[in-house]
């Protein structure tokens, strides 16, 4: 190759006689796409290495030398390059190895998932021979077999092109799936009794070019031509991946991801995909119900209504709350925050559950992209929860930046994350301390290194060292058995790192969209701080109001007379089970608005209002980035559920005020007016941001301050409790999805092996954790991630949910752990 | 997970420090295990797995690659009976079909009392002494349907004394003596160029001065 | 059976008056110890690379023009010049994966003259700046890794390897690893995943050229073991009477496997390019003729992968290049040789089956094709071919190594020879070779084909399925 003069951009190169340009570094196969020539491929995916084993995008390419057949997906562009996708040489291989494959691949169009959306089938009609030559007996497996509980695959279907393996392997870094045998005999498989449990086993099904793979949830359901689509946004945690929704007949029948390159890339967790499930569910509810003698009962929407105005007209404002909020859309936020602070005029609205973090410390510090913390060369601190268990399609995005763009990961988490096999340093500090961690990780930057929360200073100094090019920090609520203000503190000193810009990792659906809507005490829709006042709302409370905790507390001594849950269940989420119990007993009426009921609306609702799921009202949703993208209706509400702002509506109505909301459309038309940041979010711009959603940038929350409290000691014979989320839980959502209701492991409690051996118990043998606040019984593990001195029990799972442990008022948790 | 005994787990870490990652040692211990039991159990992959960082899946993924590994029991003697060209042509089927005559199995089966398995191998490098097989990789040269019957029955009666168990390969092992060894580190702490090619460059210096 | 210049201890190897350049102690029962090698100039081609600089011992070895004894006949100093520079670590990996049918020789080597074979890595570490040197010996050769193993043990104790050898700055280890039975190994890539701990599946080159990307992306040497044998003489005695033996060309010796139907099979080492397949045949000093004074029928001249030989290609002398033009490849000195009462369908299938086997599945055209061949090849000859079959089996070849494919010349029929190298719409050279017999025997022996096909094509086949293939419910 000649060498490129240095002021040429581009890479000439002629495709069948006419000369394209071509990004440097292009592969050939996509530089050929983009210019409107397709050529055929099954192994190559464009956001995995090429491997260039299926041979399918051989064409012929001269580089001086004559022109010989190459993968395609193998050779990046060179100037002056010759290509010829459309010669004999080409044509005769593309035949050869289609009918290749074809030879043992089972005649199973006609019951298979994948015909009509096949690559097989496509590229044999498109590239292929007209007839098989192939007299022989076929290779046979037992088909399928389940190699998970969500996943099938049928090895007589499989065309070994590597990318179920590869995904699992290189993106996912869940190698539970690999070639197995050699030659005609390989097959792709699981170790005996270790199944493709992966959080992301749901790509494979996706991404597989033939109907090898399937996915329990959509088997047989359905075929393509009878799906109808729209793009839109996951509902079920923070990430926003883009996806689309697939329906027939009114129902939702699968997501698949759509490759957003500032978000997901086309990935998804398998909650994420297989989520749509519990939207589904019979247990959906479909009428408004209001409790008689005890027992929750069906009724109108009328009788509903005034039952919910009698209940709120004339009541003082500090005596109203609403708990909830992530679950709705962008639209439906607003105008939930109108009611209640510009109508109700209460300022007690929190959509987090005391679970998460302060506003102050996602509105008030400089903001990251996800794309941004990727960038090759820069650090990410992670200062929160493990991102495979919350935020799936993060971990993939960071997993990526980490092995393949040399990004440097330096884990502050209070146990072993799903990254730390590939992080560049793994510091655990003692749970209550990470912000003495973090800001002894800053002295040691400028020289200064010292121990620090039972982290030893070489470590922290190697860290420190190891920090190359902007940081992002990565910060949420590593530990719902420690406060907020730890987490908040350690941001503080983070926050004096050079360039620094922070990822929020709250991890709750749409709650970043909540707390750009107000949903937050002292907050106004548009990020502004309560006494900034808001001219589209009537009122504006002038006391900044109570958050969760403090709404629970109030309602507990008796001095709440309404409280609203909006899509929440404190019983489950809020890291106090007494303190949540005590409040919904002691509040006065208690309005559920939801989709599904859960444990809190079952025991303590009064009135339940029936909601309509994110796929069955139109609608935005915001991201922890601060990006919006559209989530579009694509099914109609069961029964007479209804959408959250529409039921705000109704309510403000017969309370005598004009929310002033006809539409989606015309929420974001005021959103747009009352909040300067959302002033770029026109209809033109959302719908160009289709794909890439639109980001917000801007904010008028002041950063948070210090909480100056300190963490106390514990004594020599407790343990002290870390409570992090499993991406499997008791949720409700979880649960009412078929596929995925029974992968919530048991409760346990897990120790470090040295605190383990102490006890001179076996593993699995059932213990009592006891705590000041309660205690509970779980099955005890040991695992080396879980560090000396430290307990770790999931949230919110099957058994006993940890949160009876937890005082929150407490900034940490200290727990003795006793044989039962 | 435990699977190999004290003195295979010695060795075992012994192997993986000849490598620059430990990866590299998949194999090595591979042969390690069935040298241990006489084939490849799931238990032995899982602790290779532990050992060599990385899943179990991996571990069989790589394994069932190549022939050697058996994941399933065999005889105490593996009797490999080479059918390529060569020795076909000089009567290596012939042997084969005597083979599975003598011992009454077919080529893969095992006898019904585990002494002996038999394979039909492909080329083992001994192609001028056609026909020949392998018991136990021990090699048996150019033989005639007579041979192989005394070969059985020697044996059967204890006098095959150089044939060693079904696993087991070279009856010595390397070692390197603590302190021997130039050092085996990973590639990335063993990026500064090798010592001794300094002389090259006093000889550049020397050309030009 | 063996006559009295078989050396016994080294079976096959027959002691004739050829050269010597690296089986000179096979004829010493104890070649294989310390002891004999000391006594016979060992460890002194080392120490004369010792005594100059790495640059000039890459240079010798250059200027010897050492071609490749694997099987691609590349020469290996000029592959020794393809690293990039100052991207260390550099490793070596000495490939001792023999497998190729017919080929019988680095297992001698190995067995006999492990130190010869340490002190060649030992000359070629210290010429490149190599830090390790991996030897990859196959599983299945026991005996081979044992003196292998005692002769590296040995050669730490006497400060041969390891840490400062022979008290200069050079320090270097050595690893002994293991295959564990798959022919495609011996691919130089595929050796390097093995060693990676991976299934042994071939790297596309580009870009994976190890030279370039090797051993954990790092450049590595792939040399085979009679190449990397040849130096510890080659530095004793320089490469004037290096060249002194064989052609220009092709200058000194190599080692070649005589098997099949002739008088005396064995293990020669032969003057490269000046020794023709007549006298290896036919030579009083080699093979003595065909057994039973048959008539030659065909030979493989190189190894299991190489288009086939006839009577009129038996005066050309072994040398990779004449071979090459004349539709073949010397490859690893593996000369099969089958006389008149051979069935030409036959000994194809047999190599067809052992491409199957052995391919490894990564690329669609081999794993597939292969087999496919494999099961055409057995239908004709269990009398189940129909006439479609022949061009059919030439077509799927075609789909595997497109183009008119190597072949010998063939006079009878007034057709020229194709020349070397096939081209191939897979990742490496194993699905191209499955071709060599079937191009071969179709175009020589097509009668014989057509004679086994008794069946019109109108006919449905019901042929059972095959003993090799995977019918595996559960």
């Amino acid at each position: 190759m000649t060498a490129v003069e240095n002021e040429k951009s581009t890479v000439t190169v002629t495709l069948n006689g006419v000369e394209i340009e071509a990004n440097p570094g292009e592969l050939l196969i996509d530089a050929a796409e983009r210019h409107g020539t397709y050529i055929p491929r099954f192994c190559y995916h464009s956001r995995m290495k090429s491997v260039g084993m299926c041979r399918m995008c051989l064409v012929e390419v001269d580089s001086g030398r004559g022109p010989a057949l190459q993968p395609s997906c193998m050779i990046p562009v060179g100037e002056g390059m010759t290509v010829d996708t459309e010669s004999e040489a080409t044509k005769k291989a593309q035949d050869g190895v289609l009918e290749f494959l074809l030879i043992n691949h089972p005649l199973d169009c006609p019951v298979c998932d994948k015909g009509g959306e096949c690559p097989l089938q496509d590229q044999t009609v498109a590239f292929g021979p007209g007839e098989s030559r192939f007299v022989e007996e076929k290779r046979h497996y037992e088909k399928p077999i389940p190699i998970s509980d969500t996943v099938y695959l049928d090895r007589e279907r499989c065309i070994l092109c590597d990318r179920c393996t590869r995904f699992a392997d290189d993106v996912a870094g869940d190698t539970l799936i690999h070639f197995m045998d050699r030659g005609n005999s390989t097959q792709v498989n699981t170790f005996p009794d270790e199944p493709f449990a992966s959080y992301f086993s749901g790509n494979t099904v996706q991404i597989c070019p033939v109907g090898a793979l399937t996915a329990k949830p959509y088997r047989f359901k359905a075929r393509p031509w009878d799906l109808e689509e729209t793009i839109s946004t996951a509902w079920i945690d923070s990430v926003g991946s883009r996806v689309t929704i697939q329906s027939s007949r009114n129902q939702v029948l699968r997501l698949l991801g759509v490759d957003a390159d500032s978000v997901n890339w086309g990935w998804l967790s398998d909650k994420e995909r297989f989520g749509f499930e519990a939207l589904n569910s019979e247990d959906r509810l479909t009428a408004p119900m209001v409790r008689v003698d005890g027992r929750l009962e069906a009724t109108g929407w009328a009788p509903a209504l005034a039952a919910a105005t009698d209940a709120l007209r004339d009541v003082d404002p500090a005596r109203i709350g609403v708990i909830g909020g992530a679950r709705l859309t962008n639209e439906s936020q607003y105008a939930w925050t109108k009611l209640a602070k510009g109508v109700l005029g209460t300022d007690n609205v929190d959509a987090q559950l005391g679970d998460g973090l302060p506003v102050e410390a996602v509105l008030g510090l400089p903001r990251a992209t996800i794309n941004q913390a990727c960038t090759p060369g820069r650090t990410v601190i992670l200062v929160g929860p493990d991102p495979k268990e919350d935020l799936g399609a993060l971990f993939l995005r960071l997993r990526h930046a980490v092995v393949n763009d040399g990004t440097t990961l330096i884990e502050l988490t209070p146990t072993r994350t799903g990254l730390s096999t590939i992080a560049a340093h793994s510091l655990h500090p003692k749970p209550g301390e990470v912000d003495l961690l973090a800001a002894a990780l800053v002295d040691a930057v400028s020289g200064d290194a010292h121990d620090a929360a039972g982290v030893p200073a070489n470590a922290i100094a190697a860290a420190a060292a190891s920090i190359s090019g902007p940081v992002t920090v990565v910060l949420g609520r590593a530990s719902v058995a420690e406060s907020a203000a730890v987490t908040v503190d350690a941001a503080i000193a983070l926050s004096q790192l050079e360039g620094v810009g922070f990822l929020s990792a709250l991890r709750r659906g749409n709650v970043h969209g909540a707390l750009d809507m107000g949903m937050a005490p002292g907050l106004l829709p548009g990020r502004v701080p309560l006494r900034a006042g808001c001219d589209a709302f009537d009122q504006v409370p002038t006391e900044v109001g109570m958050d969760t905790i403090a709404m629970l507390e109030a309602a507990a001594s008796g001095d709440l007379d309404v409280l609203v849950l909006l899509g929440s269940d404190p019983l489950s989420d809020v890291p106090d089970a007494d303190l949540a119990e005590r409040g919904l007993a002691g509040a006065g009426t208690v309005i559920a608005v939801e989709m599904l009921p859960n444990a809190s609306t079952l025991t303590h609702a009064d009135l339940v209002l029936p909601a309509a799921a994110p796929t069955e009202v139109d609608g935005t949703f915001t991201n922890l980035e601060g990006r919006v993208s559209v989530a579009e209706q694509k099914v109609t509400p069961p029964g007479t559920a209804r959408a959250d702002w529409m039921i705000a509506a109704e309510l403000a109505l017969r309370l005598g005020a004009d929310l002033g909301v006809e539409s989606p459309e015309s929420i974001r038309a005021e959103i747009a007016v009352v909040s300067p940041v959302h002033a770029k979010l026109t209809e033109t711009a959302l719908a160009d941001g289709r794909v890439e959603g639109v980001l917000i940038s801007g904010s008028s929350i002041e950063a948070p301050t210090a909480s100056g409290s300190t963490t106390p000691a514990n004594d020599a014979y407790s343990l002290r409790l870390v409570a992090a989320r499993r991406m499997y839980d008791n949720g409700t959502m979880l649960q009412a999805s078929a596929s995925s209701a029974g992968l919530a492991a048991s409760v346990k409690v897990t120790l470090n092996p040295t605190d383990f051996e102490k006890l001179g118990l076996d593993a699995g043998t059932v213990v009592k954790v006891i705590s000041g606040r309660g205690e509970l019984m779980a099955p005890l593990a040991a695992d080396f991630g879980v560090p000396a001195g430290s307990a770790m029990i999931p949230t919110n799972a099957p058994g006993s949910n940890v949160n009876t442990l937890i005082d929150a008022s407490a900034s940490v948790t200290d727990v003795r752990v006793e044989r039962a | 997970m435990s699977y190999f005994t004290a003195e295979n787990l010695e060795t075992a870490h012994e192997i993986i420090s000849r490598y620059p990652r430990k990866k590299s040692a998949l194999i090595p211990l591979l042969h390690l295990a069935q040298e241990q039991e006489g084939w490849v159990t799931d238990n032995a992959m899982r602790q290779i797995a532990e050992l060599a960082d990385t899943t179990p899946a991996e571990v069989k993924g790589t394994g069932s690659f190549y022939e050697m590994f058996k994941f399933h029991p065999v005889g105490a003697y593996m009797i490999n009976v080479c059918t390529n060209l060569a020795c076909q042509l000089l009567g290596g089927e012939e042997l084969l079909a005597h083979a599975e005559e003598s011992l009454g199995i077919k080529a893969g089966g095992t006898t019904a009392d585990g002494m002996f398995t038999i394979e039909d191998v492909e080329c083992i490098a001994a192609c001028t002494e056609a026909p020949c097989l392998q018991v136990n990789y021990r090699y048996k040269l150019r033989l005639t349907a007579d041979d192989l019957d005394q070969l059985i029955d020697d044996i059967r009666n204890g006098r095959a004394t150089d044939i060693p168990e079904h696993g087991t390969l070279g009856l010595v092992r390397q070692h390197i003596p603590a302190g021997a060894g130039a050092g085996i580190v990973a590639p990335e702490q063993a990026t500064e160029r090798p010592v001794w090619l300094a002389r090259n460059d006093a000889a550049a210096e020397g050309r030009e001065g | 059976m063996p006559t009295y210049d078989y050396v016994p201890h080294a079976p096959g190897y027959v002691d004739n008056d050829g050269p010597k350049i690296v089986t000179s102690r096979f004829v010493h029962e104890d070649s294989h110890t310390l002891e004999r090698y000391e006594a016979t100039n060992g460890y002194e081609g080392l120490r004369r690379a010792l005594d100059r600089t790495p640059a000039d011992v890459h240079e010798e070895v250059r200027d010897a023009v050492v071609l490749g004894r694997g099987g691609a006949g590349f020469p290996a100093g000029v592959k020794w010049g393809f690293m990039p520079p100052g991207k260390f670590p550099y490793y070596l990996v000495v490939n001792g994966d023999e497998s190729e049918p017919g080929t019988y020789k680095d297992r001698l080597l190995m067995e006999r003259d492990p130190h010869q074979l340490i002190e060649g890595c030992l000359i070629t570490c210290y010429a490149l700046g190599l830090s390790q040197c991996f030897l990859y010996v196959r599983g299945e050769m026991p005996a081979a890794q044992e003196n292998l193993a005692q002769a590296l043990n040995e050669a730490y104790a006497k400060g041969y390897v390891g840490k400062n050898i022979m008290g200069t700055e050079f320090s270097v280890d050595i690893t002994l690893t293991w295959g564990a039975g798959a022919y495609i190994v011996g691919e130089e890539t595929a050796l390097i995943e093995s060693l990676e701990g991976n299934r042994g599946m071939p790297r596309l080159k580009p870009p994976f050229f190890p030279a370039a990307i090797g051993l954990y992306g790092q450049p590595t040497i792939v040399n085979n073991v009679e190449t990397l044998s040849n130096l510890p003489w080659l530095l004793v005695n320089g490469f004037e009477q290096y060249k002194a033996h064989g052609s220009e060309a092709s200058p000194g010796s190599r080692m070649v496997a005589v098997s099949g139907h002739v008088n005396r099979p064995g293990v020669y080492e032969i003057e490269q390019g000046v020794t023709t397949f007549r006298d290896l045949l036919y030579g009083d000093n080699f093979c003595r003729g065909i057994r039973n004074d048959n008539e030659l029928k065909m030979f493989v001249p190189g190894g299991g992968s190489a288009p086939w030989f006839f009577p009129e290609q038996l005066d050309l002398p072994l040398e990779g290049r004449t071979v090459g033009a004349e539709g073949s490849m010397l490859g690893s000195g593996a000369i099969m040789v089958m006389d008149e009462t051979t069935d030409a369908v036959k000994a194809a299938l047999r190599l067809v089956r052992f491409y199957a086997r052995e391919s490894c599945g990564k690329c669609t055209p081999c794993r597939e094709g292969t087999t496919w061949e494999e099961r055409i090849l057995q239908r004709i000859l269990d009398g189940e071919g129909r006439p479609s079959d022949i061009d059919k089996l030439l077509d799927i070849a075609d789909n595997i190594s497109p183009g008119p494919y190597p072949v010998a010349a063939d006079p009878s029929q007034g057709l020229d020879a194709v020349p070397f190298p096939p081209k191939q719409t897979t990742i490496c050279p194993l699905g191209p070779s499955s071709v060599a017999p079937i191009t071969s025997t179709i175009r020589r022996f097509r009668h014989e084909y057509e004679a086994k096909i008794t069946k019109r094509d109108s006919i449905p086949v019901m042929a059972a399925p095959m003993s090799s293939d995977p019918v595996e419910v559960g």
